[in-house]
C-alpha cells in the first residue's frame, strides 16, 4: 500500500461544514414556519407542502441511489469502488432518517384538508395527492364522483398507498443498513464471508428494487397527477435518482480529498464516476424524450393534459430549462475524457445536475399540486421564492450533516478487509 | 557492420519488463516499440505514447452520420413529397431525433472501428505484422532499432540485466509480411 495511505484514517466532522450545515437546517426550519405560520393563506400552505414532498422525496432518493451504487458495485463484484464505499455507506445510514422524514410529510399533507372549489362543487381537498384523496371522489352518491379516479382506487386509495410506500422505504432501508453492517463486521472479522453476505443482499436488493422503485414513483410523484399516467415515469424517475445521487457522491468526494481526507480516491475514480453520471444523464435524456415523444405522437388527450400544463407560460421556460441542465450541460461538459478527469470540470457539473434535477421534480411536482388563479400568471417570485429556496437549502443542509456525521462514526474510512481493497487503491485508467 | 535490424529483448513477466524499459531509458537508448500479449497499465506514460486521437474521429464520424440522415429525411419528408401524418406538422422536429440519434451512433461505431483499422493496418484478410510470434502468446517484448550508436554488447547486457529471458537479433523487422 502506498505511503500517501492511511487506512485507519477517521474523518472528524467539525469546523465549517459543520456551522454551515446547521445554518442551512435553521434556515430550512424557518422557511417551513415561514410557509404555515406566518402566510397562512391557502396556497403559500399549499407551496410549503408542495416544496416539502418536492424535498424530502428528492432527500430519500439521493440516499436510496447511495443503496442502490452500493448493491450494483457489490453485484458487479466491482474492485474500482472499494476504497470509496464509505460515502454511499454513510448515505445509506441516512437513508432511515430520510423515509421518515417522507413519511411524515406525506402523511400530514395527506390528512390536513382544506375548502377548495373544482367545477362549481365544494370539497375537502387534502394539500398534497388531493387529485385523488380527496374525499367523495370514489363514491358514485357523491356530488364530485370520478369515475377515473374510482376506477383507480385499487391502487390510489390511503392504505394501499401509505402501505406500499411503508413496505418499499423499510426494504430499502433494511437492505442498505444490512450492507453497512456487513462491511463494518467485514472489517472487524476479515475474510470473503461478509462479502458473500453483501452479494447475497445486494442481489435481492436490486431485484425488489427493480420492481417497486417504478411503482414508488407512481405513488408518491405520478399520483399528483392521478388522471394521467405513463408507464415510463418510474424509469424516468429511476434515472433522475441515479444521477442526482452520483452528482451528491462525486461532490461529496472532491469536498473531502481537499480537505485531506480520502486521498486514495484518485482522479481515475473520478472518472468512472464521472462517466457514471455522464452515461445516466443521456440515459435519463433517453427516458425523457421516449415518454415525451409518445405522448406527442398519440396525442391522446388523457395522456397529452401532462404536458399541456408544462407549456402553460408559467412553466414553459423551466420545462425547456431541464433539458438544457439535465441533457446539454453534462453532455457537452463531461464529453471528451479529459473533462471527466478535471475536478473542477466535475465539480460544476455535479452542481449543475444537482439543480436541475431539483427542476426536474419541480416540474413533475408543481403543475399538479399548485393551482393559481385563472388567468393569472404567477411572478417569478411565486414559483421560485423563499419557500422553494430556503426548503431546498434546508434539506441540503441536513444531507450535509447527516452524512458527514454518519461518516465520522465509522471507524476508518476505507473498508479494510474488503477482498478488492487492493484493486481499488492502485485503480488506473 | 553487422546485418542486424532489431534487437527484442524478451521478458516472460510484465514486471520485469518496465523494469526493463526503466533501464533503457536511464541509458538514453531510444525503446522501438514495446508488444505485449495484454494490456498493461501505465505504460503509455513510460513510453510517452501520445494520447489516442480516435475519440476527435468518432465525434466527427458522429456529426457526419447526423447531418447525412437528417438530410436525406428533411429532403424526402419536408422538402421533396410533404405528408400529412396524423395531421402533425411537416417539420416534425421530435420525429427527427430517434433515427438522428440511432445514425450518429452508428456512423460513429463503424467509423471509430475503421479508423482504428486504417490506423493500425488491422483490415480483414490482411496478415499481421508481428516482431515476433510469441507477443501474442506468452512473452513481453522490448523492440530497439539496431541502428542507434549504441554498442549492440550494451543493449544485450541491459536487457539481460532487466531480466530478459531471451535476447534475439532480428535482420528482418516482421516475422511475417503479407
Amino acid at each position: 500500500m502506498g505511503t500517501h495511505t492511511d487506512i485507519n484514517q477517521q474523518y472528524e466532522f467539525s469546523g465549517k461544514i459543520k456551522t454551515w450545515s446547521l445554518i442551512a437546517i435553521v434556515i430550512g426550519v424557518v422557511g417551513v414556519l415561514y410557509g404555515f405560520l406566518i402566510d397562512p393563506s391557502d396556497i403559500a400552505v399549499q407551496r410549503t407542502f408542495s416544496n416539502l414532498l418536492l424535498m424530502s422525496y428528492y432527500f430519500a432518493c439521493v440516499c436510496i441511489a447511495a443503496v442502490f451504487f452500493l448493491s450494483y458495485q457489490y453485484l458487479a463484484q466491482a474492485g474500482w469502488s472499494a476504497s470509496l464505499l464509505r460515502l454511499p455507506q454513510a448515505m445509506a445510514k441516512v437513508l432511515p432518517i430520510a423515509a421518515v422524514i417522507l413519511v411524515v410529510v406525506i402523511v400530514a399533507g395527506l390528512f390536513t384538508t382544506h375548502e377548495v372549489v373544482v367545477d362549481g362543487v365544494k370539497e375537502h381537498a387534502p394539500y398534497l395527492y388531493a387529485h385523488w384523496a380527496t374525499h367523495g371522489l370514489t363514491d358514485p352518491a357523491s356530488a364530485n364522483y370520478d369515475p377515473i379516479i374510482a376506477g383507480k382506487s385499487g391502487l390510489l386509495n390511503i392504505y394501499t398507498f401509505l402501505g406500499l410506500l411503508l413496505l418499499f422505504l423499510i426494504a430499502y432501508t433494511v437492505s442498505g443498513l444490512k450492507l453497512v453492517k456487513f462491511s463494518n463486521d467485514e472489517d472487524e472479522r476479515g475474510g470473503m464471508f461478509n462479502y458473500n453476505k453483501s452479494f447475497k443482499v445486494a442481489a435481492i436488493f436490486l431485484l425488489i428494487f427493480g420492481f417497486t422503485f417504478p411503482v414508488f414513483a407512481f405513488d408518491t410523484i405520478m399520483s399528483l397527477d392521478a388522471h394521467w399516467f405513463s408507464t415510463m415515469f418510474g424509469w424516468y424517475n429511476l434515472a433522475a435518482m441515479h444521477v442526482s445521487g452520483l452528482a451528491i457522491i462525486v461532490l461529496f468526494l472532491i469536498y473531502l480529498r481537499k480537505k485531506g481526507y480520502m486521498q486514495w480516491v484518485s482522479q481515475d475514480h473520478l472518472h468512472n464516476l464521472g462517466q457514471l453520471m455522464f452515461g445516466f444523464s443521456i440515459f435519463w435524456t433517453y427516458v425523457w424524450f421516449g415518454q415525451f415523444f409518445l405522448i406527442w405522437y398519440a396525442n391522446l388527450p388523457e395522456e397529452t393534459v401532462y404536458f399541456y400544463k408544462r407549456w402553460e407560460p408559467e412553466y414553459k421556460f423551466w420545462f425547456w430549462l431541464n433539458l438544457v441542465l439535465n441533457f446539454l450541460a453534462p453532455l457537452l461538459l463531461l464529453m471528451s475524457r479529459d473533462a471527466k478527469r478535471l475536478t473542477a470540470r466535475l465539480k460544476i457539473t455535479a452542481i449543475i445536475l444537482i439543480i436541475g434535477h431539483w427542476l426536474d421534480y419541480y416540474i413533475m411536482i408543481m403543475p399538479g399540486t399548485m393551482h393559481y388563479h385563472e388567468g393569472h400568471t404567477p411572478h417569478l417570485w411565486e414559483q421560485f421564492g423563499i419557500q422553494e429556496v430556503s426548503i431546498a437549502v434546508g434539506f441540503g443542509g441536513l444531507l450535509i450533516y447527516l452524512t458527514l456525521s454518519a461518516l465520522s462514526k465509522f471507524k476508518s474510512l476505507v473498508p479494510k478487509k474488503h477482498p478488492f481493497l487492493d484493486e481499488s487503491l492502485h485503480h488506473h485508467i | 557492420m553487422s546485418k542486424t535490424k532489431f534487437i527484442l529483448g524478451l521478458f516472460d513477466d510484465p514486471d520485469d519488463m518496465m523494469h526493463g524499459i526503466e533501464k533503457l531509458q536511464k541509458n538514453s537508448i531510444p525503446i522501438y516499440d514495446v508488444y505485449s500479449p495484454m494490456p498493461v497499465h501505465g505504460i503509455e506514460a513510460k513510453l510517452g505514447v501520445k494520447e489516442s486521437r480516435l475519440g476527435y474521429a468518432a465525434f466527427c464520424f458522429g456529426c457526419l452520420g447526423a447531418s447525412v440522415i437528417f438530410s436525406i429525411v428533411y429532403y424526402t419528408l419536408v422538402h421533396d413529397w410533404p405528408m400529412d401524418i396524423g395531421g402533425k406538422p411537416n417539420f416534425p422536429i421530435p420525429v427527427f431525433v430517434p433515427f438522428t440519434f440511432e445514425w450518429t451512433i452508428l456512423f460513429t461505431a463503424f467509423g471509430m472501428t475503421l479508423t482504428f483499422f486504417a490506423a493500425t493496418h488491422l483490415f480483414p484478410g490482411r496478415a499481421p505484422r508481428v516482431m515476433d510470434l510469441r507477443a501474442t502468446d506468452d512473452r513481453f517484448i522490448i523492440a530497439i532499432d539496431a541502428k542507434g550508436n549504441v554498442p549492440h554488447e550494451d543493449i544485450n547486457n541491459l536487457l539481460k540485466e532487466a531480466g530478459a529471458v531471451e535476447i534475439k537479433h532480428n535482420d528482418r523487422k516482421y516475422v511475417s509480411y503479407e
